[in-house]
């Protein structure tokens, strides 16, 4: 594998995203959508001022949780299979570079854009809070960024598997919002319906909420504002008590297994593909 | 340069290709020739080394199975349907070159070559047709590659875009490279092509010239013979009495034949006693204009 190849393909992509309006119009409302909870997050409403940065880093989850699936899910998702419907995947790969180093390069450059978003959203908010002197505990509020940044990074390579799979562009983004509607809100609530019906033992309950990455966002997010999971009801304090300082390192692994495990199988998937059976004329 | 042997290759239950074999020499022009679904594209697939077949294909000596990489860096790719990223010809150009390890510096070399100097700004959406198919050729120029494999490479462009198009490939044949290209045009098999992989429902049907090809297809030409003024109510006469169709044009007459046909009109010129000053056969398909013999 040629890892100038992939730096090249990654710059490409990375350029596209940046002239990419739907992209530009994701980052100037994740920006503002910061900026203005950062204002909003404050601990008494009579007077408007910019709260400290845990209690905007508590607020930011939410809107975390909502938009880094949708925009990472969507990017994930449209950028291959549209290139793949144009065309403009198979010329790509009818030159002197392998399926590996396309599908890395795509990656690199998708993230890197994301992750620039991503801080550029966070970074105009904590700028926001540091200038008017609410610097109290800044680590905690990087630290949800760099949570952040993980799911982002997770639902991008769930949004590339879906793209290798999925081969309509309109289907493959079509499929993305569904899987990001069912992280969201189906996941939750239909945990909360089998709990009810099933009465699934505790235990079992917490493991299936954590295969959801959002839930592994979540759960570290607030670990890491205030150290126990009382706000998540029983399932959180039973987190806590059954795996106290393990749980943060396990959510973040976690984490880092759902950015490595489609990744791979995409690039698995994608190299036993007929390369340019992409555009389907097989003669 | 190219060897293939027994290529098969399947999707599912179709069979693309079948046991199919050829070899070609460097520097000859060879055109893949066959209706649609005959498996042109998928033997131009296989040289590129872009997805598994059965049998054996060597590029240049290499294993196009084994080593796809390096055989697409000797290989200049035209490809039917130009689809090229949302970029400006310069940057479309400077991506590919990055990739194929050239540097920047042959950029304007390609652009004259495919006469596309000053459009370079333009976005490549932005380009006709034609132009594009020229932006394909100067990415497959990038790399001063041995080979170009060009994919139906004039089938969407006009008429003279077309002749354009088969003139640049004519002079890049003339300086050495070889060429292979897919086609179900004859005229564009005619003008390009030393010789013709014939494919049928993907087998090989045969493995000939074009004009071979013109006769097997019953297809006609126009023989182009100059008779003296003073001869040519005479030939006209003998040729309506053979029933042969023709079209005089000022000293000459084009004469329409399948492609046999060509010695049986000298031999009755010649047992008609009418001299004959020069003749040729053009490579046009298409109807002479007609012009009263004075």
């Amino acid at each position: 594998m040629d890892a100038m190849n992939i730096l090249i393909i990654a710059r490409k992509e990375l350029r596209d995203a940046l002239r990419n309006r739907w992209f530009v119009l994701f980052t100037l409302s994740f920006a503002g959508l910061a900026l203005a909870l950062s204002a909003l997050s404050q601990p008494t409403g009579t007077q408007l001022r910019l709260a400290s940065y845990s209690r905007t880093a508590a607020s930011l989850i939410n809107l975390v949780l909502l938009f880094v699936p949708l925009i990472s899910l969507t990017l994930g998702t449209s950028g291959l299979a549209s290139d793949r419907e144009t065309g403009a995947l198979a010329y790509l790969l009818a030159q002197p570079v392998n399926h590996a180093e396309v599908l890395l390069g795509k990656y690199v450059g998708t993230a890197v854009a994301l992750l620039a978003s991503l801080l550029l959203g966070f970074g105009v908010a904590g700028i926001a809070l540091t200038l008017q002197g609410q610097n109290t505990n800044p680590q905690s509020y990087i630290m949800t960024v760099f949570f952040a940044c993980l799911l982002a990074l997770a639902l991008l390579s769930i949004g590339f598997l879906i793209a290798v799979i999925v081969h309509k562009s309109s289907t493959a983004v079509t499929s993305g919002l569904f899987v990001w509607l069912l992280l969201v809100f189906v996941g939750d609530l239909g945990l909360m319906g089998a709990t009810i019906v099933t009465q699934l033992p505790i235990q079992t309950i917490f493991w299936i909420a954590s295969l959801n990455p959002l839930q592994m966002f979540k759960i570290s997010a607030i670990l890491n504002i205030q150290a126990n999971l009382e706000v998540l009801g029983p399932i959180g304090i039973y987190a806590t008590e059954q795996y106290g300082v393990v749980l943060l390192p396990m959510m973040i692994v976690g984490l880092l297994l759902w950015t490595v495990i489609p990744m791979f199988v995409a690039l698995l998937v994608f190299s036993n593909h007929s390369l340019i059976t992409l555009k389907r004329k097989p003669a | 340069m190219i060897d293939a042997q027994n290529i098969t290759k399947r999707y599912g239950k179709v069979t693309a290709l079948d046991n199919v074999s050829f070899s070609i020499d460097v520097g000859k022009s060879i055109a893949l020739w066959g209706a649609n679904g005959a498996g042109k594209t998928t033997i131009i697939r296989s040289l590129l080394g872009v997805h598994s077949f059965g049998g054996t294909l060597t590029v240049d000596g290499i294993d196009v199975q084994k080593f796809g990489k390096r055989v697409r860096q000797r290989i200049g790719y035209v490809p039917q349907e130009m689809a090229f990223f949302d970029m400006s010809v310069l940057e479309t150009l400077q991506f590919y070159a990055q990739l194929k390890k050239v540097n920047a510096d042959v950029i304007p070399t390609v652009l004259a070559a495919v006469k596309l100097i000053g459009q370079d700004p333009k976005r490549v959406s932005a380009l006709s047709g034609g132009m594009k198919q020229r932006l394909a050729l100067a990415i497959a120029l990038l790399a001063d590659p041995k080979i170009l494999l060009l994919d139906e490479p004039t089938a969407s462009l006009d008429a003279h875009a077309q002749q354009d198009f088969i003139h640049m490939i004519q002079n890049l044949n003339a300086s050495g490279k070889t060429i292979v290209f897919s086609s179900h045009r004859f005229e564009e098999v005619a003008a390009l092509a030393d010789h013709i992989v014939w494919l049928e429902g993907g087998k090989l049907k045969a493995l000939c010239t074009p004009s071979e090809l013109a006769t097997d297809l019953g297809l006609r030409q126009w023989l182009r013979v100059e008779i003296a003024r003073e001869y040519q109510s005479a030939a006209i006469s003998s040729l309506s009495d053979k029933g042969y169709h023709h079209v005089p044009n000022g000293k000459a007459i084009y004469i329409n034949i399948q492609t046999h046909q060509k010695v049986d009109i000298l031999r009755l010129f010649d047992e008609s006693h009418i001299p004959i000053t020069d003749f040729d056969v053009t490579d046009s398909y298409a109807v002479p204009q007609q012009e009263e013999v004075s």
